[in-house]
């Protein structure tokens, strides 16, 4: 078992190949999900994946540094710090108007 | 070159002068006191007429007379630069004819304000007035010393808008009103020919500037000129520059392109003297008020075109046809206007007919003159000088009249010699001196023209200018003696009185000026090309222009000395003759219909239409097709951030893509 990972380790192009589902899946839950918490968590995905790819590139790239791996710490840290505000903001709108179903919230077009 | 003296060194005190009153007086006392900006107007333009005479003399003393008149250019600066070789400056050209026209600017201009300070007297818009003839003298100032053809045209256009401005003054007038945007319009469109040669002048001059500056240059220094620019007068007036433009030897039409140019620019000069046939503004341009018609449509503005046609004259030399043309043109108005002259009822108008007429005479002594002849040169000089002061006394005394008995019509006076002994005396003397009567200021000077004109062949010229000397007579006499003889028509007429001192005392200036002003010897001060010995009275010519002069004196006094009983039989006896000649030739009605009936009709209309649809249709398209983008594109906001979110992601894959496409 382990010679077969050891043999088949996975290269760049299959970590970069599993950001991009990850990427696209955040996506897509950003463009479709109904419900805020939802987003939200579909932007986690989204910033997860691009700092995986940090690490990626701080691995395949330049192995001895470690500026991505410090990159990645720091998008995780932000993203912390977003979901905060984020679930702040939910809480308040909800609190207005009793819903956090984002197909409802049009005051954009008002 | 000597040193030159304190009034030439400060030469641009004589146009600054009018200008600071100018704006001192429409700025700050006009608004506090009306009598202020009279008294501060007609003082700052006594100080200008002393100025120029200092100047004058100064320049005299430098240059005795009999001598060599360089032009010199004591003060100038740079205005325009638009590149190294092609600038501009205003300055003050001092030569004799620059001279002459200051010191007559000034004094008439200084009169004429302080008979004004009587005239407008009460008058609504009197420190506006004043303003108006402070800018008017200013403009004219500087056009006199233009050291170059561009400042001449900047202040071309000054003195036409001031001319605008005044003629209508008394702008609740409908007539006053249009007069004056006809004056504006005709001189303007004038301008427009004078534009087009000042610009062809320009292109060939500054062209060849480079090359031709050179063999200028040298003798400059000594005539005052420090840098010589491609609109000069110094340079455009050069015979090498002439020589040159001439051997370039471009035709428009057959006719040489000098001609072409001095013919354009001469459009201009018929516009501004008001030449056959563009005189129609000056006889409308008495709407404003007499002291105007006196200073600018009879003394000074109106001869602008005479002067710009002397500053260029060695150039319309050159051109040989161009002067012809200036020539035959002025002999016709002088002809034409003294014949309307006889027929008109309104005093003004008959001054302003008899202005074209002497007019004529200034450009046709000029059209008669070479270089090698240039005795109408100094002829037409010394005729605008003469003219400037009978004629604007004419018309002071004529606004004394009017100012009398409140009516322009000649019919409406009558038998004010009596009344107004001061007013009668000074118009007898203006109308002696412009009939040429010996020995007073017009004798002088029309005996100089007609001198001028016999021996350069011009037979036709001195046969007309002749019978203009008999016709002017004729005309003058006859508003004399319905004016001042005869009985009382009018209750007007017989309770006038004479006009007050501060009025008077002008005309009493302006008399002794018309009486002696021939006595200068004009031809030892201005002359131009091959020095003139000096001569006398010429009998040939004397005796038959004193002869006609006394004709027409003669049969004026036949015709219109007894109530003019004979005058109106002999009007019946030339019935349709004498209508058209009344109906000014039917100039007028030929204008309005070339322009209401053909140009309205046929071209604005059409040009109107294509505006209207076609200009303003895709104007109105592009602001339609706009609208409607907007209102479409509107509909995509939902106020749906997903949404947006998808076009967002939709548009970055898409630019990816034209990337990816692009690179790989």
């Amino acid at each position: 078992m382990m010679n077969f990972l050891a043999a088949h380790a996975p290269g760049p192009t299959h970590w970069l190949f599993l950001t991009t589902i990850l990427f696209s899946i955040g996506l897509c839950g950003l463009l479709t999900r109904r419900n805020a918490v939802g987003i939200l968590m579909a932007v986690e995905l989204m910033l997860n994946s691009a700092a995986m790819n940090f690490v990626v590139f701080n691995r395949f790239c330049v192995p001895a540094g470690v500026d991505g791996q410090v990159m990645a710490i720091f998008v995780i840290a932000v993203a912390a710090a977003e979901v905060v505000v984020g679930m702040a903001i939910f809480v308040a709108i909800f609190r207005y108007c009793s819903t956090i179903d984002v197909s409802k919230m049009n005051l954009m077009k008002k | 070159m000597e040193q030159l003296g304190f009034a030439l060194q400060h030469a641009w005190v004589v146009p600054a002068l009018p200008l600071a009153s100018f704006a001192i007086v429409g700025l700050f006392i006009r608004p506090v006191s009306n009598k202020a900006a009279g008294v501060v107007g007609t003082a700052a333009i006594f100080a200008s007429a002393f100025f120029a005479y200092w100047l004058a003399w100064e320049y005299y003393t430098l240059y005795p007379a009999g001598g060599e008149h360089p032009a010199i250019i004591p003060w100038a600066f740079e205005w325009l630069r638009y590149q190294a070789g092609l600038t501009v400056n205003v300055g003050v050209l001092v030569d004799p004819i620059s001279v002459l026209l200051m010191v007559v600017v000034t004094t008439v201009s200084a009169l004429v304000h302080l008979y004004s300070i009587g005239y407008m007297h009460g008058d609504y818009g009197y420190g506006r007035f004043f303003t108006y003839m402070n800018l008017f003298t200013f403009s004219m100032l500087g056009l006199v010393v233009a050291p170059n053809i561009l400042q001449m045209y900047v202040c071309w256009e000054l003195v036409g808008v001031s001319s605008f401005l005044l003629i209508g003054f008394y702008y609740q007038k409908p007539s006053a009103v249009s007069a004056s945007k006809k004056a504006f319009i005709v001189t303007r469109f004038a301008d427009l020919g004078f534009m087009i040669g000042v610009l062809i002048l320009g292109y060939f001059g500054y062209n060849s500037f480079g090359e031709l500056a050179a063999s200028i240059t040298p003798g400059m220094a000594e005539h005052g000129v420090s840098n010589l620019q491609p609109f000069d007068f110094h340079y455009l007036n050069h015979p090498v520059f002439l020589e040159h433009f001439k051997g370039l030897n471009i035709e428009v039409c057959g006719v040489g392109l000098l001609t072409v140019s001095m013919l354009l620019v001469f459009c201009g000069a018929a516009g501004k003297s008001a030449m056959f046939p563009l005189h129609i503004w000056l006889p409308d341009a008495m709407e404003g008020p007499t002291p105007v018609s006196a200073l600018i449509h009879a003394a000074t503005m109106v001869v602008a075109g005479v002067y710009l046609v002397a500053r260029l004259f060695p150039a319309f030399a050159a051109s040989g046809d161009a002067l012809l043309v200036v020539g035959y043109v002025g002999c016709f108005t002088s002809l034409f206007a003294a014949l309307i002259g006889i027929t008109q009822d309104d005093i003004k108008r008959v001054l302003a007919f008899s202005t074209l007429s002497q007019l004529g005479y200034m450009m046709l002594a000029l059209g008669v003159a070479t270089m090698e002849h240039p005795l109408g040169y100094t002829a037409s000089m010394f005729h605008l000088f003469t003219h400037a002061f009978f004629k604007a006394l004419l018309f002071l005394a004529a606004g004394a009249v009017i100012h009398a008995v409140h009516s322009n019509e000649i019919w409406e006076m009558g038998g004010l010699a009596k009344k107004m002994p001061i007013t009668h005396l000074c118009f007898l003397a203006a109308t002696l001196a412009i009939c040429g009567v010996p020995p007073l200021a017009g004798f002088f000077s029309k005996d100089e023209i007609l001198a001028a004109a016999l021996p350069t062949h011009h037979t036709i010229i001195f046969g007309i200018s002749l019978l203009v000397a008999a016709l002017t007579p004729f005309y003058m006499f006859r508003i004399y003696f319905i004016t001042f003889w005869g009985r009382h028509r009018t209750h007007h007429a017989e309770h006038a009185h004479e006009a007050p001192a501060v009025m008077w005392i002008p005309l009493a200036i302006l008399g002794v000026l018309s009486v002696i002003g021939g006595l200068v010897p004009m031809a030892s001060y201005v002359s131009i090309g091959e020095h003139m010995a000096h001569h006398g009275i010429n009998l040939a010519v004397a005796i038959p222009a004193t002869l006609a002069g006394l004709l027409g004196i003669g049969l004026s006094w036949f015709f219109y000395s007894n109530d003019a009983v004979r005058a109106a039989r002999a009007a019946e006896a030339f019935g349709v003759v004498y209508r058209t000649i009344k109906r000014k030739f039917y100039v007028d009605e030929v204008y309005l219909f070339v322009t209401h009936n053909i140009i309205f009709g046929y071209v604005a209309r059409p040009i109107a239409w294509f505006d209207r649809r076609v200009v303003d249709g895709g104007v109105n398209l592009s602001g339609w097709s706009t609208r409607m983008t907007g209102w479409v594109l509107s509909h995509l906001q939902t106020g749906q951030v997903q949404g947006y979110g998808i076009w967002y992601t939709a548009g970055a894959l898409f630019v990816l893509l034209i990337l990816w496409a692009a690179l790989v």
